[in-house]
């Protein structure tokens, strides 16, 4: 029978009291049917023939059996996944950092990173806070959007924010002795490009709305009297 | 703590009394503390505190890692009683002496 909406079974003998039924075992075996389905098929219960298995394909016999059973792990079926994006958290939300170097500073969100960690700018050149990862623990979403349309976030990942691998030289007894510090502390002339690159389009939809340049460039700080548990933010 | 920027408070947490240990009358056990936090007066205020890291910052005579201010770290686990006070667990209990001295419950893990 082709799989159609099937109405849930109703009981045919129903309960006097538990344990007792309305119907004698006679009258259930007359009304389940199965009579009359004999009848029609002259005397016995209609059956179809069984379908032939295959024959499995010989199999030797191994060779070798280890000594001890070997365990095998259990399956795992979990896919890793981003953590779940709060619903006030959307591209172009303002954020405020609670913790950390830019602790108190308000922030544009840009995307969400295959890691689950959150990529924030400032800008830049609004209050310091550079192209940056952050935890979505560590943040508040205001309710305060700017208009990301114009940015194109899709270049940064998690591996473009991941520490350089350095190549290992080889010291010999000379150098040893020497400074080892190299100038290698001065940000890559493209890291600073990228930046004013996602920043320049973000400022222009910074500037068009009055007043949100010099918000988003003051720090966020509890007050006296402030109770966090009742601010809206 | 390097004190790089000058001036700009910045207070991120809020204040909370250490009241002491959870007790019974003549008994107390001291791996969970009481806290009064500022301005939380009732039950139904704490459940935003929930889970919320804590802070009790000391100083002490010898210089560790480059500072004579150290900080036992914990959390606020649950209400305690109807007005507002709140229990926490800390890394490592909290020192006697800290009973009646200020803690910081800061905002995160943030849940807004």
């Amino acid at each position: 029978m082709a799989p159609q909406q099937r109405k849930p079974h109703v009981c045919r003998n129903p309960d006097l009291i538990r344990g007792v039924g309305k119907y004698s075992r006679s009258k259930m075996y007359h009304k389940r049917g199965l009579w009359a389905i004999k009848a029609k098929n002259g005397g016995a219960f209609p059956k179809h023939e069984k379908k032939v298995a295959d024959a499995a394909p010989a199999v030797k016999p191994p060779k070798f059996y280890p000594a001890d059973d070997v365990k095998k792990p259990l399956v795992n079926k979990r896919k890793a996944r981003p953590t779940k994006l709060r619903a006030s958290i959307t591209p172009g939300t303002v954020l405020i950092i609670l913790a950390g170097r830019f602790k108190g500073k308000r922030v544009v969100f840009l995307k969400q990173l295959t890691s689950g960690l959150l990529l924030v700018t400032g800008p830049f050149k609004i209050n310091g806070v550079p192209l940056r990862r952050v935890n979505q623990s560590y943040v508040i979403a205001t309710s305060t959007k700017v208009d990301i349309s114009g940015v194109d976030a899709q270049k940064f990942d998690d591996k473009y924010f991941g520490k350089k691998v350095e190549k290992k030289k080889t010291k010999s007894e000379g150098e040893f002795f020497e400074a080892e510090k190299e100038e290698k502390n001065t940000l890559p002339q493209d890291k600073k490009d990228d930046q004013k690159s996602v920043d320049a389009a973000l400022i222009k939809s910074i500037e068009s709305v009055p007043d949100l340049k010099s918000y988003l460039g003051a720090r966020f700080s509890l007050k006296a009297g402030m109770k966090p548990h009742e601010l809206v933010f | 703590m390097v004190k790089e920027r000058q001036g700009e408070r910045c207070r991120l947490y809020t204040r909370g009394t250490i009241l002491g240990y959870k007790r019974s009358k003549s008994n107390q056990y001291p791996n969970t503390s009481l806290v009064q936090i500022e301005n939380v007066n009732t039950k139904d205020e704490v459940s935003w505190y929930q889970g919320k890291k804590m802070a009790y910052v000391y100083k002490a005579k010898v210089k560790k890692n480059g500072s004579h201010y150290r900080c036992i770290w914990g959390k606020v686990t649950r209400p305690h009683g109807n007005t507002g006070i709140v229990r926490a667990k800390f890394k490592s209990n909290l020192p006697p002496k800290s009973m009646g001295s200020r803690v910081r419950v800061f905002m995160y893990p943030s849940n807004i």
